[in-house]
C-alpha cells in the first residue's frame, strides 16, 4: 500500500506532504502572531478601538465564521477520534497475529494523515477570522489564555512530529522492538491529540461559563478559567462523540468503497472494513447519552438560565430534531447489524427473523416515546382539543423520566443486536452453556424490567431523587447488563464451535448506503449540537461577562440556523470525500495496473452501478 | 406469502393510522397532525427495514410494487388500475402541496415556548416563608381567592379556563411545576403573561400580573400551596 507507486500517488502525497507543511506553518505564525496582535493592539488601545470588522457581501462576520469553526470542528473531531481506535486496531493485529487488523489500521491512519493538514488549514483560517472580526474579543480572550496558547503551539508541534513518524515509519517499524516502538508512538498521538482537544475546550467552555479572577499570575488566571464547570464535561462528550465521528465516517468511507469495488478481495476488505467502523460507532454512541446529561446537568448548575434556554426554553426544539437524528442513527445503526446477520452469516435468516422483529418493534415503540416532544406542534383547533399544547395522555411521554428510560432500553437492544450479530453461526458447546444463555437472558429481562419501574416511578418522586438516583441507577444497570454479559459471552465463544463461517463481501448495496447515512447523521447532529452549544449564550462573547455589542447580537430563526447545519454538513461531506479521494488515488493507480495485467473478473461492475449480484457469485 | 410482507404492511400502516386517529380519541384528546405524522414515519420505516432485511423479503416487498408500476403484461383491471394510480397520484401531490401552501383561515401551528429562561435577577431565589402547615393553608386559601377562577383545583379547569388559549396551566400535570424551581414559579407569578420574553409569546398569555395586587410574600405563601396542593415538589439541585 506504498503511496510512490504510480504517477497520481507521488501527485498525491507530494499534496499532502507540501499542504500538511503549509498548514502547519501558517498556523504557527497566526499563532505566534496572535500574542503579537494582541499587544500591539494593547499599546494603541486609545486610536485604534474597533470591536469588530465585517465583510457584508459575502454573508457577515457571523456567517463565516460558522462555516469555517464547524468545518474545523468536525475536521478535528475525525482527526482525534480515528488514532484513538486506529491504535486499538493496531493492538490487537499485533497480539493477535492478524495481519488485518495492521492493514486496516493503517488504513484508517492514513484517512487521519490526510486529513490532518485540513484541519490544521482550517484552524488557521479560523484564528485569522476571528482575530480580523473579532478584535476586542480576541485580545481579551488571549489577555487571558496566553500561557495556553503557548502550550498549544507545542503541542501541535509535537503532535505534528508523532503523526509524520507514526504514519511515514509504520512500515519500517514492523519488526519486534520497532512494533513496541511503533504502539509507543501511537499511544503518545493520543495523548497529545487529547491535549490538543481538551486546551481549546477550555477556551469556548469558558465563554459559555467564565470563571474570571482579577488578581494573580498571568498563570494562574489562565489555569483558574480553564477549570471552568462545563470544561471537563465537554472535554468527555467530545472526545467520546469525537470516536463515533470517526468511526461513522470510517464506516462510510469502506461503504463507498465498497459500493465500488470492483474485485473480490476489495469488497470483502471493505465490507470487513464497515463493520468495524459501524461497530465503533455504535460502541461510542452507547455511553454518549450520559455524557451528554452530564453536560446539560452541569449548564443547569453552573446557571439556571442557560439550562433552561436550552432544554425548555427556545433551543429545546433543537434537541426534538436531536432526537430525531439520534433516533435516525439508532435504526440505522441496528439496521446494519441485522444485514449483517441475515447476510454475512448462512441460513441465519430464518433463525433470527423472530429476535430481529421483536427488536425492531422494542426499538421503533422507544423511538416513538422519544420523538414524542414535551409540547406538541399544534394548530390553534388541536391545541383547543388537546386543552394546551401537552397531549393529557401523550405529554407523559414529554419529560426526562420517560426519555432516560427509552434511552436506556434502545442502548440495550442496540447491545442485544451486537450480541445476537456476535453468537450467530456459532454453537456453544460448553456444558454450562444453557445454564449460561438462561442467566444472561434473566439479567437482560431484569435490567429491562427494572429501568421501566424506575422511569414510571420517577414521575412520582422529586426531581432531585429521580435526577440523583434514578436516572444514574438505570445507567448503572444498563453498565452492568453490558459488563456482564460481554465476558461471558466471550467466553461462551471460546469453546464454541463455528456451524456457518462468516463471509464477507455479500452484504446487499443498501449496507453500504446506511453506513454512509449514518455518517451523514453524525455529521448533523454535530452541527445541530454546534449551534445549540454556542447559541445557549444568546447575546454574549463571554456569558455574563463581555456582551455582544455587534449587529449580530441576536439568535438566528431555528430555520435559518437549520440551513447552515445542512450546508456545513454538506459542505463537511464534500470536504471529506475530497480528502479520502486524493488519499487513495494511490491505491487506484496500484489497482488498476495490476487488474490491467492480470484478468478483470467477468462482469466487475461496482454495486454502486448495479452490478453487486454479479460479485455476490449467486 | 407472495406480497405477504407488502400486504401486511400496509394493513398494518392503515391500521396503526386508523387506531391513532379515530380509536385512541375515544379515550382521550385526539392527537394533532404533527404527532401521527411521527408515527407513521417510525411505522412506514420500521415495514421497510424490516422487509429489505434480506434478498427474498425484499423483492417481495419491492417486487410487486415495482412490477405493477412497470406495467408488465398487464391487462384487464390491473392495467386500469395502474393507470389510475400514474394519474391520481401526481394530482394526490399536486393538492397536498396546494393545501399547505394555499392561505387560509386557520392560525399557523404555533411554537410557543412553556418554559423560557427567566430573567437574571430571578435566579436561584430561594423561599423566604418556613414551610409550616399554617402558611400552607395561608397559601391555599390565597390560591383559592386568586388563582382558582382560572386554575382551578389545581387542575388548570376552573371556570374561566375555558375561555383562554394558551389555558390556564395544569400544576398537577408533571409538566408544569414539577419541572420548575420556586424562583422560576415565583418570576411567572410576579410578572405573569406580559413578563414572559419574546419566545414565550407574553401577547398569548392570560396569566395576570400579580406584582400590583400581592405582596411578595404572599407569592411565597401561594408557592407553597400550590405545590402542596397539586401534590407536586419543586425542582431543586442539591
Ligand atoms: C385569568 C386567568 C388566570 C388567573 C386568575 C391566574 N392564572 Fe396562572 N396562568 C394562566 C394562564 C392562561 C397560564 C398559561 C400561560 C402562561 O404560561 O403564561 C398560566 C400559567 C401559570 C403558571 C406557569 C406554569 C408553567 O408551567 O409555566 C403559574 C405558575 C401560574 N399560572 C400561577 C398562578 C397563580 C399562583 C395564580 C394566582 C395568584 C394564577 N396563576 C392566576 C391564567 C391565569
Amino acid at each position: 500500500m506504498k503511496n510512490h507507486g504510480g504517477h497520481p500517488g507521488l501527485i498525491a502525497s507530494l499534496f499532502r506532504e507540501q499542504g500538511s507543511l503549509i498548514a502547519g506553518l501558517s498556523l504557527l505564525i497566526a499563532l505566534l502572531g496572535f500574542p503579537l496582535a494582541g499587544l500591539a493592539q494593547d499599546a494603541a488601545s486609545a486610536s485604534a478601538a474597533v470591536a469588530y470588522r465585517d465583510i457584508p457581501q459575502v454573508g457577515g462576520s457571523r456567517n463565516i465564521i460558522w462555516v469555517v469553526a464547524q468545518q474545523h470542528l468536525l475536521l478535528a473531531g475525525f482527526v482525534l477520534g480515528v488514532p484513538i481506535f486506529a491504535w486499538v486496531c493496531e493492538i490487537v493485529g499485533w497480539k493477535s497475529g492478524e495481519k488485518r487488523y495492521d492493514k486496516l489500521a493503517k488504513e484508517f491512519t492514513k484517512l487521519l494523515t490526510s486529513a490532518y493538514a485540513t484541519t490544521a488549514l482550517f484552524g488557521g483560517i479560523l484564528l485569522f477570522l476571528l482575530i480580523g472580526f473579532y478584535p476586542k474579543l480576541m485580545t481579551y480572550l488571549t489577555d487571558i489564555f496566553f500561557p495556553s496558547f503557548v502550550v498549544y503551539c507545542a503541542l501541535f508541534l509535537l503532535e505534528t512530529v508523532t503523526l509524520y513518524l507514526y504514519w511515514y515509519g509504520w512500515e519500517a517499524m514492523q519488526g519486534g522492538g520497532m512494533k513496541v516502538l511503533h504502539l509507543f508512538l501511537g499511544f503518545l498521538l493520543n495523548v497529545f491529540a487529547f491535549f490538543i482537544m481538551i486546551v481549546p475546550n477550555s477556551w469556548a467552555t469558558f465563554q459559555a461559563s467564565p470563571v474570571v479572577i482579577a488578581e494573580g499570575s498571568a498563570l494562574a488566571r489562565a489555569w483558574a478559567a480553564t477549570w471552568n464547570p462545563t470544561w471537563w464535561p465537554v472535554n468527555i462528550h467530545r472526545l467520546i462523540a469525537n470516536v463515533v465521528l470517526g468511526g461513522f465516517i470510517c464506516g462510510a468511507y469502506a461503504g463507498i468503497r465498497y459500493l465500488s469495488a470492483t474485485t473480490a478481495e476489495e469488497r470483502d476488505h471493505y465490507d470487513w472494513m464497515g463493520y468495524v467502523g459501524n461497530f465503533i460507532g455504535v460502541f461510542g454512541m452507547l455511553p454518549l447519552p450520559f455524557a451528554g446529561y452530564w453536560l446539560m446537568r452541569e449548564i443547569y448548575q453552573y446557571n439556571q438560565q442557560m439550562g433552561i434556554t436550552l432544554m425548555g426554553g427556545f433551543l429545546s426544539w433543537l434537541f426534538i430534531l436531536q432526537a430525531v437524528l439520534i433516533g435516525a442513527l439508532f435504526l440505522g445503526a441496528n439496521y446494519y447489524f441485522w444485514l449483517g446477520i441475515t447476510h454475512r452469516i448462512e441460513g441465519a435468516e430464518a433463525k433470527y427473523r423472530k429476535p430481529i422483529m421483536a427488536m425492531l418493534v422494542i426499538l421503533l415503540l422507544c423511538l416513538g416515546v422519544w420523538m414524542t416532544p414535551h409540547s406538541l406542534v399544534a394548530s390553534l383547533e388541536e391545541a383547543r382539543k388537546m386543552g394546551g399544547t401537552h397531549h393529557p395522555l401523550l405529554g407523559v411521554f414529554g419529560v426526562m423520566s420517560a426519555k432516560m428510560t427509552v434511552v436506556n432500553l434502545m442502548i440495550l437492544v442496540t447491545f442485544m443486536s451486537f450480541v445476537i450479530y456476535w453468537r450467530a453461526g456459532k454453537e456453544e458447546t460448553a456444558t454450562w452453556a444453557k445454564v449460561a444463555k438462561a442467566v444472561m437472558g434473566g439479567v437482560l429481562g431484569l435490567a429491562a424490567i427494572v429501568v421501566i419501574i424506575l422511569g414510571v416511578w420517577g414521575y412520582f418522586v422529586p426531581a432531585i431523587v429521580r435526577i440523583n438516583y434514578f436516572s444514574v441507577a438505570q445507567v448503572l444497570i444498563v453498565l452492568f447488563v453490558m459488563l456482564t454479559i460481554t465476558p461471558l459471552t466471550a467466553l461462551l465463544l471460546r469453546s464454541a464451535k463455528t456451524t456457518t463461517e462468516m463471509v464477507w463481501g455479500r452484504m446487499p448495496p443498501r449496507a453500504g448506503y446506511a453506513l454512509v447515512m449514518n455518517a451523514v447523521m453524525v455529521i448533523l447532529l454535530m452541527t445541530l449540537m454546534g449551534y445549540a452549544r454556542s447559541s445557549s449564550r444568546v447575546h454574549w462573547h463571554v456569558y455574563g461577562v463581555m456582551r455582544d455589542s455587534s449587529q449580530y447580537a441576536y439568535s438566528p430563526a431555528l430555520g435559518y440556523a437549520a440551513v447552515f447545519m445542512s450546508l456545513n454538513t454538506f459542505v463537511f461531506c464534500l470536504l471529506v470525500s475530497f480528502i479520502f479521494w486524493v488519499a487513495t488515488m494511490g491505491d487506484k493507480g496500484k489497482s488498476a495496473e495490476v487488474s490491467g495485467k492480470g484478468k478483470m473478473p467477468a462482469g466487475a461492475v461496482p454495486a454502486m452501478a448495479g452490478g453487486s449480484q454479479k460479485l455476490d457469485g449467486k | 406469502m407472495k406480497g405477504g410482507v407488502l400486504l401486511k404492511g400496509a394493513i398494518l400502516t392503515v391500521g396503526i393510522y386508523l387506531f391513532l386517529k379515530l380509536a385512541l380519541p375515544l379515550f382521550t384528546a385526539p392527537l394533532p397532525a404533527s404527532l401521527i405524522f411521527i408515527y407513521l414515519a417510525l411505522t412506514v420505516t420500521g415495514i421497510v427495514i424490516f422487509a429489505t432485511l434480506s434478498g427474498q423479503s425484499t423483492e417481495a416487498f419491492f417486487g410487486p410494487i415495482s412490477r405493477f408500476l412497470s406495467g408488465e403484461g398487464q391487462t384487464g383491471a390491473m392495467k386500469t388500475a395502474r393507470l389510475l394510480v400514474l394519474v391520481l397520484f401526481p394530482l394526490l401531490v399536486g393538492w397536498q402541496t396546494y393545501s399547505s401552501t394555499a392561505p387560509s383561515d386557520q392560525p399557523p401551528a404555533e411554537n410557543r415556548t412553556i418554559h423560557p429562561a427567566p430573567p437574571g435577577e430571578f435566579v436561584g431565589l430561594s423561599n423566604p416563608i418556613p414551610n409550616t402547615p399554617e402558611n400552607v393553608m395561608a397559601g391555599k386559601g390565597l390560591f383559592a381567592a386568586f388563582c382558582s377562577p382560572c386554575h382551578g383545583n389545581f387542575d388548570g379547569k376552573g371556570p374561566a379556563a375555558r375561555g383562554f388559549s394558551p389555558p390556564p396551566a395544569n400544576f398537577v400535570d408533571p409538566g408544569t411545576i414539577a419541572q420548575l424551581q420556586e424562583s422560576y414559579v415565583f418570576w411567572r407569578i410576579k410578572n405573569g403573561g406580559v413578563g414572559l420574553p419574546i419566545e414565550g409569546m407574553p401577547w398569548k398569555s392570560a396569566m395576570p400580573r400579580w406584582e400590583v395586587e400581592l405582596k411578595d410574600e404572599q407569592i411565597w405563601k401561594i408557592i407553597m400551596g400550590e405545590y402542596d396542593g397539586a401534590h407536586q415538589k419543586p425542582r431543586t439541585w442539591e
